[in-house]
This record gives C-alpha cells, structure tokens and sequence, in this order.
C-alpha cells in the first residue's frame, strides 16, 4: 500500500481520535445524567428526612 | 466501596491518556509503508484488545456468578459486558476510519479480522435483549451468566481461528510485537494499551459506583418512608437489579 501524504491521511487520524474522544465524552454525559437523577432523589429523601423530624419535634413539645 | 480510591484512579487514566496521546504524534516515528496514516493504530488496536479482554473478563465473573451464586457477579459482568460494548463500538468506527483510508473502502467483507469481530459484536448485542426477555431476576441472572461464558470462550477460539486462517491482509499487531515493531513503536504501544485499560477500568468502576449508590438511595428512600410503606416496584430492565445484587457486595 502507498504511503498516504500528510494531508491526506491526517483528517482519517483526526476522526479516529475524534470517535474514541466523542465516546469518552459520550460516556461523561450520561453519567452526568444519573448523577443529576441521584442528586434530585437525594434532595426528595432530604426534605423527607426534614418532614419527618419536624413531625417529631412538634410530637415532642406538645408532650411537654 | 467501588467509589473508594476513585478520583486516584480518574487522575491516573487521564495523565496515562495525556501522556500516551503526546508519545503517539510526537514520540513515536512515523510508520514506513502507511506513513501518518498509521497512528490510528495506537487507539484502534488497544481498544480492541481491551473490548475482547472485557468480554472474557464478563465470562470470567459469570463463573463466579454461578459457582457462588451472589448476584453481585452478575453485575459485574453485566458491567463489564456493557463497557466493552461501548469500547467495540469505538472499534468498529476507528476501523472503518482506517479500512477508507488504507483500502479505499468502509468495509471489506473479505477480511477476516474484522468480519469476525463484527461477528463477536453482533453476539454481544443479543446479550442485553437476552436479559430484558427474562423477567425473573434469578432467572435472568442465570442464563445471562451461562451466555457471558459461554460467549467469552468464543472469543478467543474465533480470533485463534481467523489467526490460523488463510489470506492474510490486515497487520498482524501482536506479531509485529515479538517481530518487526520498533522499540518506540512498541513502547508506545504498550503505553496506549494501559491507557485504554485504565479508562476501561475507570468507567466500569463509575457504572458500579452509581448503580450502588441508586441501590442506596433506595434502601434510604425505604428507611425513611412511613412503616411497611411499600416501594413502587423496580421498572423491568435487562441490568440487574442492585437490591437483588446486594449493595453489601464489594
């Protein structure tokens, strides 16, 4: 096989890389996705854990 | 905890990457038959290896899955699986990209290298559709364990098989290793090899975290509702379910 010029061969070299970053980029999005999913649920479980110990505290001081 | 040592792990991989990526365009000498052309090489070849190294790490953990029975097998191998496809889509284009430029074609049907691995890839794609079929997690465990080893053996007898094979065209990577591979060639090589293992290794180790800490967040979210409160019932999915792996597996 002939060696392909510089110019010739360099954009099939670039878009090689290219795919193998857009991939990796690909990946980091996705999981940016579930991190937002896991962050948003943990907020939810938060206010929860929030409700729950207010419902207490007001439980308690009518005790007293 | 599969989050533990992550961020050593991530900064590793990505000066790894950095540096293997410096060596390929400004280290290593340019091949004397293709020329520039032959710098895919370092990122096709590696991510290759480790695609099929993946798969039969998949079959590996299956076995595990089926001599103890944990699920937590199952879902490493689902993992790594799942990666290594990601991995071989990235083969097959890189391939392609090359296959254009070297022989003026997308794909040659006549090679076998790449025909066999299409094959391999073609396998792996019913392993997900396999596990979404079945709804019985135990069920489902099994027999995607059963396909991930029985699969992962393919993969070497069909690559030893096309070794063995006739018509030679595409470049022999592991005989220019021991053979004809220059020294900085070859170090680069290996450097690209590691680099795309530790990258393999990062993102397996992420998929597991973030599946453990969503099993978390549910055991919390169960915690933390009102007594005996039920949770609504898991969608119905081909991963594995991470209550039924076990969020105390590490």
């Amino acid at each position: 096989m002939p060696e392909l010029p510089f110019h010739t061969a360099g954009p099939y070299v670039a878009a090689a890389y290219i795919v193998f970053v857009a991939l990796i980029l690909l990946y980091v999005a996705i999981m940016a996705g579930k991190l937002s999913r896991i962050e948003r649920e943990l907020g939810e479980l938060t206010e929860l854990a929030a409700a729950r110990r207010s419902g207490r505290d007001d439980v308690r001081s009518e005790e007293e | 905890m599969y989050g533990k040592r992550l961020r050593g792990l991530a900064l590793t991989t990505a000066a790894l990457l950095t540096l293997t990526l410096l060596a390929v365009f400004f280290w290593a000498p340019n091949d004397r038959t293709e020329g520039f052309l032959q710098k895919i090489f370092y990122v096709h070849v590696p991510m290759a290896i480790i695609t099929l190294s993946g798969f039969i790490a998949g079959g590996v953990l299956a076995i595990q899955h089926l001599r103890t029975g944990e699920s937590r097998w199952d879902l490493r191998s689902y993992v790594a699986i799942h990666i290594s496809l990601v991995f071989g889509v990235g083969v097959l284009v890189t391939g392609s990209i090359w296959a254009k430029a070297a022989w003026g074609h997308w794909w040659v049907w006549s090679e076998p290298t790449l025909v066999s691995f299409l094959l391999v890839m073609l396998l792996y794609a019913t392993y997900q559709p396999l596990r979404f079929a079945i709804e019985d997690p135990e069920r489902q465990a099994r027999a995607a364990s059963v396909f991930a080893i029985v699969a992962g053996v393919f993969v070497p007898i069909c690559f030893t098989i096309v070794r063995l094979s006739t018509a030679y065209v595409h470049p022999r990577t592991l005989d220019n290793i021991s053979g004809n591979l220059p020294g900085r060639m070859q170090l680069v090589f290996w450097m690209a090899i590691g680099s795309v293992f530790l990258l393999w290794l990062l993102l397996w180790r992420y998929e597991m975290a973030s599946k453990h800490t969503s099993a978390q967040l549910r055991r919390l979210r169960q915690l933390l509702s009102e007594d005996d409160e039920a949770l609504p019932p898991l969608r119905r999915s081909a991963a594995p379910t991470v209550e039924h792996a076990g969020i105390a597996g590490r």
